[in-house]
């Protein structure tokens, strides 16, 4: 099971490692980490593995979500299979 | 692996394109609940209702957090009331005031059921709860209600719709001080289904299993995105994007359907194919339609447009789906569409024009503000000529309009929320009275010989 974080916003130093800690701390392991800018909007797309998560995913969320919200930028926690299920026939 | 522009498309059309699933809809059935003590059937309708809905919000708010798509309702709908408080000999509203109380215990934004399905005559309980509507719509804030009048196998029935026009006015002046709101939660149907989401007209049909999700998408935001990136395309490449961005909707409606299935133990039922608009910025199927390239909804063209808008939402729907239900198709409620609403004001789309729009979309004159003035006989002809267009057409077609009691053609009622806003809307005042006083069925029509 995997989750994609998408961090999308202004630039700033020290982003991924903050993210990074949250997914560590929850024990998401971080396996792709994407950056790109398309159109206006400056995005980071980090995919983590989920399978052995400590606590549940809302859980998880909620801290990427006050991450987000401390930082000034936009973190959205979401299962991969929303992406799979739109995109894939 | 998943692509970086797929990942961004689809956190677009969440973030900014409104996209998000309209409803979870538990359909329960009631059935086994019915008792001759009315005090004895509700209290086993509240300990069904809350029992099986315990984890319906819970499950639903998990499932908004995990894929980060909103599910803005999470509703019910139980067996028609009529067929459960037929033995009872009291009046029904206390079936009302239980479904309200086990809705707020569990948690629901609505819940749906309080309903009679009389398209060929009034059984035993029909009429008594028929004419419990306005009292039960005034005194609960939750419950909706629906009647079905008519079908393409039965006609329609003309006593029904007589005797409709006046509950729907009396809903409307029992809940004046709150904005004549009961009306808005009453829909009189022609071919009613049994597993629609969507309220106020959804119930628990007597043909579905004991337990059921359904459930309701939504989209006008994205699809109207998506047409503005092709200004020039023609209409058979219009037709062509409108289904694709559709598959991508519905397939998040199937996600969703499927994983509170699971999580529930209840089966999967239908997702419903809708185009469903909110009063937010953005979420209007009006919009859609000027985006194809009509000056204002309601221009002439209006009609063909939807009908290319519907019939495309739904191929591409049907296949990101296993099963597809209820309503399927375009709504076109005024006071839940931003861009219907501005049309509406500015004078370019009239009641006649919606109830041609009908003929060709999902699902009938809906969420219509009408002058307070205008007669029972006249909503009574609005219901009959709605009926006949659903029954020819084999189609669901509904009626939900609110007289604004007190109001003439130009106020505006104003509810907020999800039910928006709306001005009142001129309606012809001829007169259909000894048309509807007539009584009787209007036989089913003859599906050969067609034209």
């Amino acid at each position: 099971m995997r989750a994609v974080i998408t961090v999308i916003g202004k630039d700033a130093v020290g982003i991924l490692a903050k993210v990074s800690t949250v997914c560590a701390e929850n024990n998401a392991n971080v396996i792709e980490v994407t950056q790109s800018v398309l159109q206006d909007l400056f995005a980071m797309i980090m995919l983590v593995d989920i399978t052995n998560l400590k606590g549940d995913f809302s859980a998880l969320a909620d801290k990427m979500n006050a991450l987000g919200e401390e930082q000034g930028l936009k973190i959205l926690t979401m299962h991969e299979d929303i992406f799979n299920i739109m995109h894939r026939i | 692996m998943i692509e970086v522009y797929d990942i961004l498309e689809t956190i677009k059309m969440i973030q900014d394109e409104c996209l998000d699933i309209r409803t979870i809809t538990m359909g329960i059935s009631l059935l086994d609940c019915i008792d001759g003590d009315i005090d004895k059937a509700c209290d086993k309708v509240y300990d069904k209702i809350t029992q099986r809905a315990e984890k319906l919000v819970k499950v639903g708010e998990d499932i908004e957090k995990e894929y980060g798509i909103p599910i803005i309702n999470k509703r019910l709908s139980v067996t028609p009331i009529a067929i459960v408080s037929a033995a009872c000999k009291e009046e029904p509203v206390k079936f009302a005031l239980t479904m309200e109380k086990a809705a707020k215990a569990v948690g629901v934004n609505l819940i749906g059921g309080y309903s009679a399905l009389v398209q060929k005559g009034f059984s035993a309980g029909d009429e008594r709860l028929i004419r419990s509507i306005p009292e039960a719509l005034a005194s609960t804030s939750c419950v909706c209600s629906s009647v079905n009048i008519g079908s393409t196998k039965t006609g329609i029935n003309l006593d029904a719709c007589r005797l409709m026009g006046g509950i729907v006015r009396e809903c409307a002046e029992k809940t004046v001080a709150d904005k004549c709101f009961g009306a808005a939660k009453l829909v009189v149907f022609c071919n009613a289904v049994e597993d629609n989401p969507f309220m106020a007209g959804a119930f628990h049909g007597v043909g579905e299993p004991d337990c059921m999700i359904n459930v309701g998408v939504s989209g006008p935001g994205v699809v109207r995105a998506a047409l503005a990136k092709y200004p020039d395309a023609d209409i058979t490449q219009i037709s062509d994007i409108i289904k694709k961005t559709a598959y991508k909707i519905t397939r998040v409606g199937q996600l969703v359907g499927v994983t509170a299935s699971e999580r529930l133990g209840v089966p999967f039922g239908i997702v419903d194919l809708s185009l469903a608009p909110t009063p937010a910025v953005g979420d209007s199927v009006a919009h859609i339609l000027e985006e194809i390239g009509l000056e204002s909804c309601g221009a002439c063209g209006t009609t063909a447009a939807l009908a290319l808008l519907n019939d495309a939402v739904k191929k591409g729907g049907v296949m990101a789906c296993s099963r597809v239900g209820g309503l399927s198709g375009a709504f076109i409620p005024v006071s839940e569409d931003a861009g219907m609403i501005d049309a509406a004001v500015r004078g370019s789309l009239t009641i006649e024009k919606l109830e041609a729009m009908t003929a060709v979309c999902s699902v009938g004159l809906d969420m219509i503000v009408i002058p307070g003035d205008t007669p029972a006989d006249v909503i009574s002809g609005i219901i009959a000529d709605e009926a006949a267009i659903g029954m020819v057409n084999m189609k669901t077609t509904a009626v939900r309009v609110i007289p604004a009691i007190g109001m003439k053609e130009g106020d505006f009622l104003d509810w907020g929320g999800l039910f928006g806003k709306g001005p009142v809307m001129s309606v012809n005042k001829f007169s259909p009275s000894k048309f509807v006083n007539r009584g009787g069925q209007i036989p089913a029509p003859l599906h050969s010989l067609k034209n």
